[in-house]
């Protein structure tokens, strides 16, 4: 009797984290914390400290001090516009059965084109920035569209042709940045204003934090990614081809221009990335001395959102709030490294969809033997 | 009535075996006498492999007991079987074309002199000798690419043979043979057990059975259904025990009313996978009401063919004409906008998007245009659910939660009717059809036969590629033989019979047939 009904708990609880893929992600996460407050535990700290520092950044209250300060969202949401254009990136080639390893180069593409009009550009308000957003998008599609090209003219692996172009967006950016006249080896002279992201009303809002325009930017990103892939002919050929590349070729989808295409837009969304943090996160212009990462981190924000517009949206708030969280750790004695092992420990754990499948498998096998399911 | 109770070379009680959400076998019993020929018939997806896989110790049964030769085993691996002396031809055959026959028999126990040469003289003439006693013609020194496919089984028979099984279970060796190697099966076969082998052969065609079995067992849908004489039986016995209702296997047709050439091939070579030319200069004419079907053994051009006319596969030189108009080098999509419809030979990797819903497959070639699309590229849901209604209704597609089931989630009998419900749809002048029954149930195939021969009798010309000589002889009005790449002969299907078409796919030119 206390046997069957444990086996119903168990089988409800199953049911409801494999009633969806969502749901899969959830608990991923979920699971993620739970082995990081044990490991915070292991090393001997106290793993509340970790919990306070996230609600602060969550809701700006500082449970030590009982203080409330709303920057600390404003930072959050900052840290999370370019990881969530970056998980976009990386989610749209996805979809469309692309393996965009190279969002982080195409970030670079942006940041950099952003950064020249920023300074070079004509000093209208809005206009300004605009062109600096709009010249971002353009490279960075070019940056992506390069390897769709190679990758359906001439069969390049995707993969391969994003890591090198990685380096050579880097290394051209570096060279680039320092020609600029007054810059030195690691910074261009000051922005013109008008070539800022920031808007007042924001800033004001967050009690002075950096949030800026690529707010508004990131959230017509997920629209646009929602409505294109979900409810377009582009996304639909698109989408087409990512699933079966034959069966749309059958079809009479233009295959490679699908695959560049998807690339292109792939790439605008990081460039878009790299201009949000070089006109929103900085006043000057970076001759960069190193790579910031939002590509890469992309590339596991994706994966945690499943690669749909809002998962994507809600799984690079998750990452952004755990770096934006690191500092208020390392004050609170928990190592800040214990953020990069949670987004590890997520990534593993989302990887390990094919085990849950073979769960979900080997239950309806034990009830088809019951002779609860068949057909 | 013969008793066959004292001598059972396998018996296999009781067997359940359950993939998630099938049973493959339900409490499946199946029992073979030692030395007969034993067929094991059932439709596709009735359990006939899962059931051999297991004797083959591929599969471990959830729940039975196998007795090999009176003793209880239980058979972990094919290594397991080797030993218990049982031996499978498989379907697909199991060899290295660039080795010599013998050494692809003895792959994997070569005996090796003390140079730690392998001593080939010795297996040859092993070999020789097996295939001299069985009647298998085969010479042990040639290579495999350089034989038939009728020789290559043989060969995977001499491998068993080799190996000393003396239970030889046979995975639808008829598959892949023309008629003519199918009849030199049969007479192996029957030498086979004047040897004193036991012999299951799994297979879905009933002439088969009546021609060499001693014994037929029936499976459907996983459960066992009966094992019968077969002397005792007749074909349409055994089809409705196979199925479960009465079938009838003539299709109704009207004689065609023949109007002017939709398609014209003229002088087409394709080249295959290997660069060499898998269809060469072959020449074809179909018209507006007639269905002109391609008669011959898998891969001897037909999948080239077929993908050179719907602009899959580049051609190298020759024509295609579409109702008069070139097409030969045209885009994909204009193809199918100047009126080819294609079902494909493989609906998984051509036919649908698996992880599309049914809806959505339903449109993949028809989203851009309204009703599916409006004019400013946005999908309009409505009329794409609609229309997905309308033909799930029409075609008796089983879709369990309608437009929007995953076209994975769908049975491979209803898959298939919804790829030929969107190209029928789609009303083509010229409708390609690639292996439209391949695994599908009898219920399945008589529908797809019927709604093929009303499209053609709309006036439309059909071109039918089959490997079942069976379903071309009765659907088609003209029949073209086609062997390694040519049309070898040209019958009207009134006059065709099985023998003559049978020796045009050998690639023997024949006086009956006419050239086009």
């Amino acid at each position: 009797m206390r046997n069957t009904r444990k086996a119903t708990v168990t089988d409800r609880f199953l049911d409801f984290i494999t009633q969806s893929e969502a749901m899969v992600s959830i608990v991923v996460v979920l699971l993620g914390f739970l082995v990081g407050t044990i490991l915070v535990i292991l090393v001997g700290r106290n793993p509340s400290g970790m919990y306070s520092a996230i609600t602060q950044v969550l809701t700006g209250w500082d449970l030590r001090r009982g203080t409330w300060n709303a920057r600390y969202i404003g930072e959050w949401l900052v840290m999370s516009l370019p990881l969530i254009l970056c998980g976009l990136s990386v989610a749209f080639a996805g979809r469309t059965g692309l393996f965009n390893i190279g969002a982080e180069g195409q970030y670079v593409a942006g940041l950099t084109a952003a950064q020249f009009v920023a300074i070079f550009g004509p000093q209208i308000p809005f206009l300004h920035w605009i062109l600096a957003i709009l010249a971002a998008l353009v490279v960075g599609a070019l940056w992506g569209g390069i390897v769709g090209i190679l990758k359906a003219k001439y069969s390049v692996s995707e993969v391969v042709a994003t890591i090198m172009l990685n380096y050579v967006a880097y290394f051209t950016s570096r060279v680039l940045t320092m020609m600029i006249p007054g810059a030195n080896t690691y910074r261009t002279p000051t922005y013109p204003q008008t070539a800022r992201l920031a808007s007042p009303f924001l800033e004001q809002l967050t009690n002075g934090s950096r949030l800026n325009y690529g707010l508004y930017l990131a959230l017509i990103s997920i629209l646009f990614f929602w409505i294109v892939i979900g409810k377009t002919r582009l996304g639909f050929s698109l989408r087409a081809t990512g699933l079966n590349k034959e069966a749309a070729r059958y079809a009479g989808i233009n295959v490679n221009a699908s695959i560049t295409t998807a690339m292109a837009i792939s790439g605008a969304f990081a460039g878009l990335a790299g201009a949000v943090v070089a006109l929103g996160s900085f006043n000057y212009g970076r001759v960069l001395g190193g790579l910031d990462g939002y590509g890469f981190d992309g590339i596991a924000v994706a994966l945690v959102g499943n690669s749909t517009a809002w998962g994507t949206a809600l799984s690079g708030l998750l990452f952004g709030m755990l770096k934006s969280a690191q500092p208020l750790m390392q004050s609170r004695q928990i190592p800040k490294e214990i953020t990069a092992i949670i987004m590890g420990l997520v990534v593993v754990f989302i990887s390990l969809r094919a085990g849950v499948r073979m769960l979900m498998e080997w239950r309806m096998k034990e009830q088809a033997k019951k002779g609860r399911v068949i057909e | 009535m013969r008793s066959y109770m004292e001598n059972y070379a396998i018996e296999m009680t009781d067997i359940t075996k359950i993939f998630p959400g099938v049973i493959a076998n339900d409490h499946v019993h199946f029992q073979v006498a030692q030395g007969e020929i034993h067929a094991l018939l059932g439709e596709n997806g009735a359990g006939k492999s899962t059931l051999m896989s297991i004797l083959f110790g591929l599969y471990e049964p959830d729940s039975g007991h196998i007795k090999i030769r009176g003793k209880e085993v239980k058979i972990r691996s094919p290594n397991d079987a080797t030993a218990l002396k049982i031996g499978m031809v498989h379907q697909h055959f199991k060899l290295v074309h660039n080795f010599t026959v013998t050494e692809n028999i003895v792959l994997g126990l070569e005996s090796r002199n003390i140079l730690g040469n392998l001593d080939v003289r010795k297996a040859e003439k092993r070999v020789q000798e097996l295939s001299d006693l069985y009647g298998l013609a085969v010479d042990p020194r040639s290579r495999i690419e350089s034989i038939t496919v009728g020789m290559q089984q043989r060969v995977e028979i001499l491998k068993i043979l080799y190996r000393d099984a003396d239970i030889l279970i046979f995975d639808e060796p008829t598959a892949v043979l023309t008629p003519q190697e199918i009849d030199e099966l049969i007479e192996i076969l029957h030498r086979l057990k004047a040897e004193g082998k036991t012999i299951v052969f799994i297979t879905h065609k009933l002439k088969e059975i009546k021609a060499a079995a001693d014994r037929c067992t029936v499976l459907r849908r996983g459960k066992y259904i009966g094992t019968v004489d077969v002397k005792d039986t007749t074909e349409h016995q055994l089809a409705e025990m196979m199925v479960g209702r009465s079938v009838s296997f003539k299709i109704d047709k009207q004689p065609p009313r023949i109007g002017e050439v939709v398609l014209q091939i003229e002088n087409l070579t394709v080249l295959g996978a290997k660069g060499v030319p898998a269809v060469r200069s072959l020449n074809l004419e179909v018209r507006s009401g007639e269905i002109v079907g391609i008669a011959g053994v898998d891969g001897n051009g037909q999948s080239e063919l077929v993908s050179a006319i719907a602009g899959l596969l580049p051609v190298k030189s020759g024509r295609v004409l579409l109702k008069g108009k070139e097409i030969t080098h045209s885009r994909i999509r204009d193809r199918i906008e100047s009126g080819l419809g294609l079902v494909p030979e493989d609906r998984h990797k051509h036919g649908l998007i698996l992880d599309f819903k049914i809806d959505e497959n339903l449109i993949i070639k028809s989203f851009r245009r309204p009703p599916f699309s409006n004019k400013y590229g946005f999908l309009q849901f409505d009329a794409i659910r609609e229309h997905a209604l309308r033909l799930i209704t029409e075609f008796d597609i089983r879709a369990g939660s309608g437009p929007a089931t995953p076209a994975k989630s769908m049975s491979g009998g209803n898959q298939q009717k919804a790829v030929i419900a969107r190209e029928i749809d789609l009303s083509p002048e010229l409708l390609i059809v690639a292996q439209p029954t391949r695994g599908l149930d009898v219920g399945a195939i008589e529908y797809i036969h019927r709604r093929i021969v009303e499209e053609r009798d709309k006036g439309r010309a059909i071109l039918l590629v089959s490997f079942e000589l069976d379903e071309v002889m009765n659907l088609c009005d003209r029949i073209a033989a086609l062997s390694k790449g040519e049309v070898v002969g040209i019958v009207a299907a009134e006059q065709a019979d099985e023998r003559h078409i049978g020796a045009m796919m050998a690639g023997m030119v024949m006086e009956g047939g006419t050239h086009a």
